[in-house]
C-alpha cells in the first residue's frame, strides 16, 4: 500500500471503502467523499484530495489497513484497545490525543496519536499508572517481557503467567502496533487469540473431564480420582486454584459439557479454555492425597488453638502468612504465636499433641 | 508463503531457568530473518503446547522439540498436545536415534506442521557437545590427552534415552578427537559418579546431554561427581578429583550452537534457512556447517 494515506486512499477509492463512518466511492460524476459530518460528492481528484487530507477518517482508515496487524485476533485487540466499535473517529482521536488507557489482566495500554494516522503504546503495570517515567526501567524491545514477567515483585519465579503477581517498575514507553501486541503475548501468552476466539463464538474449551482423560504418564493417574461420582472434588481445584485472586483468567471450562461446576469462574478479560498445567499437576497430588482412607484422631484444643489452627491455614492459602507483622500477636497466624502454639503442642517428633499419625 | 518455527520444550513450575536457553535459541533465530514468527511453547508453562499454534500467522509451520531423545515427549505427549491427530511414530520410522520429520496437519488450526524429530538425536548434535567442550576448557583445539565424558539422566523407563547418549559418544570417538570419550548416565551404569575410573588422561571434559540447566546439572551431577561437598558452594572449572582435572561443562542446551541443531531440524523438513544456519554457525564460533 502507498506510504501516504491520501494517495492510498485515492488507489483504493475504485474499490469503494465503508470504514469507522468514512465512504468513498467512483460513480460516473465523480468521488463521493462521506463522513457523519459531511457528505460531498462529484468530486475530481483534486477535490477528493482536498478533503481527504483534512479529515482524520482518512488516517484512521489507513492505520486500520496499512499499519496495524492485519490477522484478526491482533486487529480486534487494537480496535478493542482504543474503544473503535463503539465511539466515533473525532470522539475517539479526542481521546487518543490525551493517552487512551484500558487494562488487561494486571497490564495498562495507553494508545495515543503518533503524527496523523499512526499509534503508539506505552504499557505499564496498572499499579504504576500514576508513576513518573524517571521511576520506571524502559523498555524497548516486546520480548523483555518474557523475563519480566518470570519473577515477581519479591523475586519469586511466577510459573503460572497470569497470576495476579505481576511485577512492577517496568515500562514500555513507546511500542508499535504489532509489538504491543508481542508484548501483551509475553506477559499472557495466547490470550488476545483466545479472548478473539470467544468474541466470535469460537471458544474451544475442554472440560475437567476431557482433559484428564487425555493425561498419560505420570498424569494418568488423575483419571482414578474422576469416576463419575459427581464432581465436588473439581468443584474445590477450582476454588483452590482458579480464583481470581490466583489467576486473571476467566474459568470457562466445567466438569463437562453437561455439568456446571458451582464454584464461579471469574471476572477476568480473558477465558480459560481447559485446566492448565499447574492445575493437572496440583490435581496429580489431590488425586494420590485424596485416595487415603480417613482417621479418627483425638487430641485437645482450647477454643482459641482451634480458631488459631484455622486463622494459619487461611492466611496461607491467601498468601497473607508473609503480611502479618512481626509483633502482632492478635493475629493467629502471627509467627510468634505460631512458634507458641508448635512449642507447647508437638512432641519432639512433630506430632500434634503428641498424637502418632496413622498410615 | 511464511514459515514460522515452533520450539517446544519442557520448562518447569519451579525453576525459573528451565526456559532460558529456548528463549535464547530461538532469539538467536529469530535475528536471521529466516522465520516470519519464532515461537517458544512449553509443556510446564506458557504458551503452553495446546495454544502455541493458535498464536502464529503462518500456514507452514516447522515444529522442533527441544529435547533430547525420542520416547514419551516426542511420540505421545507433543503430537498429542498439538493436536497432531494423524500422528503414528511410524511416520519418524526411527531406531530411537533416527528420526526425521513427518508432515501433518494440526486438527486445532489447520495449519500445516511438519513435525521434526528432537534436537538431541539429531547429528549436528555431536558438534554442539565437541563445542561445549572447547568452551568450556576455552580451547579450540582441545581433545588431545582428554577425556569425554558424555552424560545422560539414563532411566529403565526409556530405552532411547540411554541410546541418545551413546549414539554421540560413539559418532565423537568416530572422530579420533579426544583420547577417550565414554557415555555415563545419572541413574544406570556406568554412572558418573565413578567418572575418574572411566578414564586414563588427565583431562576429563564432562558434558550433560540436558536442554536446560537445573536441579540435575547444577546440583546433582557435581556433588555426585566430589566437585563439591554442597554446590551451593560451587565448584571450579577444572576441578581436581583423584588426580584428575575434570572441566564441567553444564547443560549441553545452553550452548548458542544448539540453535543451529534447531534450524539443521527445520531445514531438512524442508525449511528455507540455508543461510540462517551459515550465520548461527558463524556467531557461535563452529564455523560453517562440517561436511556441507
Amino acid at each position: 500500500m502507498n506510504e501516504d494515506p491520501v494517495d492510498a486512499l485515492v488507489a483504493t477509492a475504485p474499490d469503494g471503502i465503508d470504514f469507522d463512518g468514512l465512504r468513498v466511492e467512483v460513480g460516473e460524476d465523480g468521488y463521493t467523499f462521506e463522513t457523519p459530518a459531511e457528505a460531498t460528492s462529484g468530486l475530481d481528484e483534486a477535490a477528493l484530495r482536498e478533503s481527504a487530507a483534512a479529515d482524520p477518517h482518512v488516517g484512521n482508515w489507513y492505520f486500520w489497513h496499512a499499519v496495524a496487524p492485519q490477522t484478526d485476533a491482533r486487529w480486534a485487540f487494537l480496535r478493542w484497545l482504543e474503544g473503535a466499535e463503539e465511539h466515533t473517529v473525532p470522539a475517539r482521536y479526542d481521546a487518543l490525543a490525551d493517552g487512551l488507557a484500558t487494562e488487561w489482566g494486571q497490564l495498562q495500554v495507553t494508545v495515543s496519536l503518533d503524527g496523523d494516522y499512526g499509534r503508539t503504546y506505552d504499557l505499564r503495570h496498572v499499579d504504576d499508572a500514576a508513576t513518573p517515567a524517571d521511576g520506571l526501567t524502559a523498555h524497548e524491545d516486546p520480548l523483555d517481557a518474557r523475563e519480566i514477567a518470570k519473577h515477581d515483585d519479591d523475586g519469586d519465579y511466577r510459573p503460572l503467567k497470569t497470576a495476579p503477581s505481576l511485577q512492577t517498575g517496568w515500562q514500555f514507553p513507546d511500542l508499535d502496533p504489532a509489538d504491543v501486541v508481542e508484548a501483551v503475548h509475553a506477559f499472557y501468552p495466547a490470550t488476545v487469540q483466545n479472548w478473539h476466539r470467544e468474541r466470535e463464538g469460537e471458544l474451544d474449551v475442554d472440560h475437567w473431564h476431557e482433559t484428564v482423560e487425555r493425561q498419560t504418564g505420570i498424569y494418568g493417574v488423575v483419571r482414578t480420582w474422576d469416576r463419575g461420582e459427581g464432581y465436588e472434588h473439581v468443584n474445590w481445584v477450582a476454588e483452590a486454584c482458579c480464583d481470581d485472586s490466583q489467576c486473571l483468567k476467566r474459568r470457562e471450562w466445567d466438569y463437562d459439557e453437561e455439568t456446571e461446576l458451582d464454584v464461579d469462574g471469574g471476572d477476568g478479560e480473558f477465558p480459560c479454555r481447559e485446566p492448565c498445567s499447574l492445575v493437572v499437576a496440583a490435581a496429580r497430588q489431590w488425586t494420590k492425597l485424596e485416595g487415603e482412607q480417613a482417621q479418627t484422631y483425638e487430641f485437645e484444643l482450647t477454643p482459641s488453638e482451634k480458631e488459631q489452627v484455622e486463622e494459619i491455614i487461611d492466611a496461607v492459602a491467601d498468601g497473607r502468612a508473609g503480611d502479618i507483622r512481626e509483633a502482632d500477636v492478635y493475629d493467629g497466624a502471627n509467627r510468634y504465636r505460631t512458634r507458641f502454639l508448635r512449642a507447647k503442642l508437638f512432641d519432639d517428633d512433630g506430632n500434634l499433641a503428641g498424637v502418632e499419625t496413622d498410615d | 508463503m511464511d514459515q514460522a518455527l515452533v520450539i517446544a520444550a519442557h520448562g518447569s513450575h519451579l525453576n525459573a531457568e528451565s526456559s532460558s536457553p529456548t528463549f535464547a535459541h530461538a532469539d538467536t533465530i529469530r535475528a536471521t530473518g529466516a522465520f516470519s514468527e519464532v515461537r517458544e511453547s512449553f509443556w510446564k508453562e506458557e504458551p503452553h503446547f495446546r495454544e502455541a499454534l493458535r498464536t502464529v500467522d503462518a500456514e507452514e509451520v516447522y515444529l522442533v522439540p527441544l529435547f533430547i531423545s525420542e520416547g514419551y515427549f516426542t511420540e505421545q505427549v507433543i503430537p498429542r498436545e498439538f493436536r497432531l491427530d494423524e500422528w503414528d511414530p511410524e511416520l519418524w520410522d526411527s531406531d530411537g536415534t533416527s528420526a526425521d520429520f513427518a508432515t501433518l496437519t494440526a486438527d486445532d488450526t489447520g495449519q500445516t506442521v511438519h513435525y521434526c524429530g528432537p534436537v538431541g538425536t539429531h547429528d549436528s548434535m555431536s558438534d554442539v557437545i565437541v563445542q561445549r567442550a572447547k568452551s568450556v576448557t576455552d580451547d579450540p583445539d582441545v581433545g588431545e590427552g582428554v577425556g569425554l565424558a558424555v552424560v545422560g539422566h539414563g532411566t529403565e523407563r526409556n530405552e532411547n534415552s540411554a541410546k541418545a547418549i551413546e549414539y554421540h559418544a560413539d559418532r565423537i570417538a568416530e572422530m579420533d578427537r579426544f583420547d577417550e570419550v565414554k557415555a555415563l548416565f545419572m541413574d544406570e551404569d556406568p554412572e558418573v559418579d565413578d567418572v575418574t575410573d572411566f578414564f586414563e588422561s588427565d583431562d576429563i571434559v564432562v558434558v550433560p546431554l540436558f536442554i536446560a540447566d537445573g536441579y540435575h546439572t547444577q546440583e546433582d551431577i557435581p556433588e555426585d561427581m566430589g566437585l563439591c561437598e554442597d554446590y551451593r558452594g560451587g565448584w571450579g572449572v577444572p576441578e581436581t578429583v583423584d588426580g584428575h582435572d575434570i572441566w564441567y561443562a553444564g547443560a549441553v542446551g545452553t550452548e548458542p550452537l544448539m540453535a543451529d541443531v534447531v534450524l539443521e531440524r527445520a531445514a531438512e523438513a524442508g525449511a528455507d534457512v540455508s543461510a540462517a544456519i551459515e550465520q548461527v554457525r558463524g556467531e557461535s564460533g563452529a564455523g560453517p556447517a562440517a561436511g556441507d
